[in-house]
């Protein structure tokens, strides 16, 4: 057992920091730095950047176009790009559907899709949530009956992240309902957002903005070639792309970021006539987030090394753990920098809007987005599973309870 | 970075566990509870002859050269064993003192010695008034022809009571919270003016408070430098937080194993109360902070040689606040499972959790480590 980073992790995160310093775009990194969240082209562009570098598709494998790095490489630089703070990698076209396509895709699908995910030139959304069918998945009711050369697709999804940006979108849909288990009877179907009867309407979230949307399909007809997998086998490339390595599921540079900007920020802002880093209660708080990150970042090594040496392809349960502690972390960071911010944080402002307008701002720049963040992160507990399903998977997995 | 056993510590672990598991069942232990030490001299000789007691020491101490990391491991076992005997002021107190300050006479008198467990030692730093305070100390040392002469008290000596060498920390120079001025001196337990009046912690394991009255020492019992100690003091300091926080790790593990096969077993409303989702996902959060804690102990044994002061001080107080807040919802949540059972004397659970609360309670509880912490937020 040896607990350091050998001199070769460490010389590879230096690589990462100055490869990003360099490379990321200052507008896109000063706005982020402020709390924005990256436009969509700012996104696209970042990961050409990656991708010219050969780093996009991180955990792919090399053949594929990948990196063929280690489990402790694809956490550094992860952890270096959110904490820079970069556009994360859009995680639909990387961490989900690539893996799934190099898995269970046909060679052409390989060949189409996979150079345009990793180049977002396909901009993928997941087709999975249903009204009916949040945690308890598999009650998905979404139809897909068999015509000829084609599947016609009806049905609705919700809580479809980004469908409003996708050009494509991997969808799990009910090709056998009479199947004898619920599970036995769904595809996993690819299904282009140009398609005629494909609706998306937005979902406006707590936080003011746009990322959500409920996609509606009426008659959409997807040609069978688009189907991934065996058909009625739908539910096993869910799992699979559901506990596919969760390196970086815990975010722990977002919360870093997020703790270090509320350190910067309490320099600026007062309490009972000293700065308020000086208030031994915020740095109390303070101290108590740094804690729990540094235990986090040691738990994240522990079940990346376990998973690396497991031969990296089976999911550790045990990273319910980072999801839960990773999840709470970010939302106990995003509050404390909301506190921080106090009255001024509670003002609606919205930079784009104003610009146009030319209006002053309302508050000092560092504000606006810090309510935005703290409110949109109360859904981190609920997606990719909430955590109250986290713990059911612990204890089934590995209490045994 | 790298999380799997060497062979070494394989064999280390194994030798540890089957040694353990014959001779420190609860019944056992219970026993060795009501012996007049608290603990075996049995067993103190086992320890010696598996290399336990020179597990830190170099080779040419009779040592095994051991690393931090294999300290961590050994602790852990005597955490899931309740273990009694004084391995952490003997070996890891004394021993770290020794290490860092003895003269290379003084090394070479008392390490073979601790090795081959024909010696135990106690750390006598901490006094009545100084709670958590390192440079809180009141008691002098005042020099003389033969030496020095020790005047003043001690308190939550660990096994004061049973050793037979002493590392007393007494003021040299300078007035009560003074950083410099702090010596430490190496004293024969049965030395003239030297009172020890032992007692039992809540844990069962032994503790003295000392009274010094006169007592003359030789020069030569000076360990390290005069008037500088403190910044061995604090390193003696951190290394029982590495190795109590690993003993704690092993603890919650017990905890957590006897809660789950409680939950599975105990039948109320006809099913087991395990299938309840109330009480599974209390399970599951003491499995998250067990782990988290676990992660915890392993950056104070990363840490604890570290050689930059500040780095090294600071993780080792994250380590006792993770440490000390995980083992603190662990223990809590063993007997609010476990329900009245979990309150018994008869029963395990409660010496785990009383184990947990001695070492939250040592060299400086969760608040205080915080507030170290807190003040450097910057």
């Amino acid at each position: 057992m040896d607990l350091r980073f050998t001199p070769e992790e460490v010389a590879f995160r230096e690589e990462v920091r100055t490869f990003i310093a360099e490379n990321l775009p200052r507008e896109t990194r000063e706005r982020m730095r402020l709390g924005y969240r990256p436009k969509k082209q700012e996104i696209i562009d970042w990961m050409r950047i990656l991708n010219r570098k050969g780093w996009a598709a991180f955990n792919w494998p090399q053949e594929y176009g990948g990196t063929g790095w280690s489990a402790i490489q694809r956490m550094i630089f992860l952890e270096e790009n959110l904490a820079a703070p970069a556009p994360e990698l859009l995680s639909f076209n990387i961490t989900m559907i690539g893996p799934v396509l190099i898995q269970f895709g046909t060679q052409a699908q390989k060949d189409h899709f996979l150079p345009r995910a990793k180049n977002l030139d396909d901009w993928w959304c997941q087709g999975f949530s249903e009204p009916g069918a949040g945690s308890d998945l598999a009650s998905l009711r979404t139809r897909a009956e068999k015509d000829g050369d084609h599947y016609v697709v009806n049905g609705q999804k919700i809580w479809t992240s980004t469908a409003h940006n996708a050009d494509w979108c991997f969808c799990l849909v009910r090709t056998n309902p009479n199947a004898a288990k619920r599970q036995e009877g769904i595809s996993f179907l690819l299904i282009d957002m140009k398609t005629p009867g494909v609706e998306v309407r937005p979902i406006i979230s707590i936080d003011g903005s746009h990322h959500l949307n409920e996609v509606f399909f009426t008659d959409v007809r997807v040609p069978v070639e688009n189907l991934v997998g065996e058909e009625h086998k739908g539910w096993s490339v869910a799992k699979y792309l559901l506990g596919n390595e969760r390196t970086g599921i815990a975010r722990l540079g977002s919360s870093k970021a997020a703790i270090r900007r509320s350190k910067e920020v309490a320099k600026e802002v007062r309490m009972k006539g000293r700065p308020l880093i000086e208030d031994q209660a915020f740095r109390t708080r303070v101290a108590q987030l740094e804690v729990d990150a540094k235990a986090l970042e040691i738990t994240q090594l522990r079940v990346v090394s376990a998973y690396a040496k497991a031969g990296g392809n089976k999911p550790d349960p045990v990273s319910s753990v980072l999801k839960v502690k990773g999840t709470e972390l970010l939302q106990n960071s995003s509050e404390l920098l909301m506190d921080v911010g106090g009255p001024q944080a509670m003002a609606v402002w919205q930079a784009e809007l104003a610009a146009m307008a030319n209006e002053p701002e309302i508050g000092p720049e560092w504000a606006p987005q810090m309510a935005p963040a703290y409110l949109m992160l109360r859904a981190a507990s609920i997606y990719g599973g909430t955590n109250e399903i986290q713990k059911n998977i612990l204890n089934k997995a590995v209490l045994g309870l | 970075m790298d999380f799997d056993l060497t062979e070494d510590q394989r064999l280390l672990t194994e030798s540890v566990g089957r040694l353990l598991g014959d001779t420190y069942g609860f019944e056992q232990r219970k026993q060795l509870l009501k012996t007049p030490t608290g603990w075996s001299e049995a067993l103190w000789a086992q320890y010696a002859e598996l290399g336990l007691l020179g597990l830190p020491f170099s080779e040419d101490h009779g040592g095994f050269g051991g690393s931090a990391v294999d300290v961590m491991l050994l602790m852990q076992d005597f955490g899931k064993h309740l273990v009694l005997e004084p391995y952490l002021s003997t070996v890891v107190l004394g021993g770290t003192a020794l290490r860092l300050a003895g003269s290379a006479d003084q090394q070479d008198e008392i390490l073979p010695g601790i090795a081959a467990g024909e010696r135990r030692l106690a750390f006598a730093h901490y006094e009545r008034q100084s709670r958590y305070d390192m440079t809180d100390v009141l008691t002098t040392a005042r020099a003389n022809a033969g030496g020095f002469v020790l005047e003043g008290a001690k308190a939550t000596v660990l096994h004061g009571d049973s050793a037979d060498t002493l590392i007393v920390s007494a003021r040299t120079a300078g007035g009560r919270d003074d950083e410099a001025g702090l010596s430490l001196f190496l004293v024969d337990a049965n030395t003239a003016g030297i009172a020890r009046r032992g007692y039992t912690l809540r844990d069962g394991s032994r503790a003295a408070e000392l009274s010094l009255s006169g007592v003359q020492v030789p020069r030569e019992a000076l360990l390290g430098q005069q008037d500088n100690a403190l910044p061995i003091i604090r390193r003696v300091v951190e290394a029982g937080i590495a190795a109590g926080a690993a003993e704690v790790v092993g603890a919650m593990e017990a905890m957590q194993a006897m809660t789950l096969e409680y939950l599975k077993t105990r039948v109320q409303f006809g099913k087991a109360i395990g299938e309840n989702q109330a009480l599974q996902h209390r399970a599951a959060e003491m499995m998250i902070a067990l782990e988290q804690g676990r992660s915890m102990a392993m950056l104070a044994a990363m840490m604890v040689d570290e050689p930059n002061d500040a780095e090294r001080a600071r993780n080792i107080s994250m380590a006792k606040v993770g440490v000390g807040q995980a083992g603190r919802f662990v223990s809590q949540n063993a007997v609010q499972l476990h329900g009245g059972i979990g309150m018994t004397e008869e029963y395990a659970v409660g010496h785990y959790f009383r184990r947990v609360m001695v070492f939250e309670h040592l060299y400086g509880d969760t608040a205080y480590h915080l507030d170290l912490l807190a003040d450097q937020v910057a």
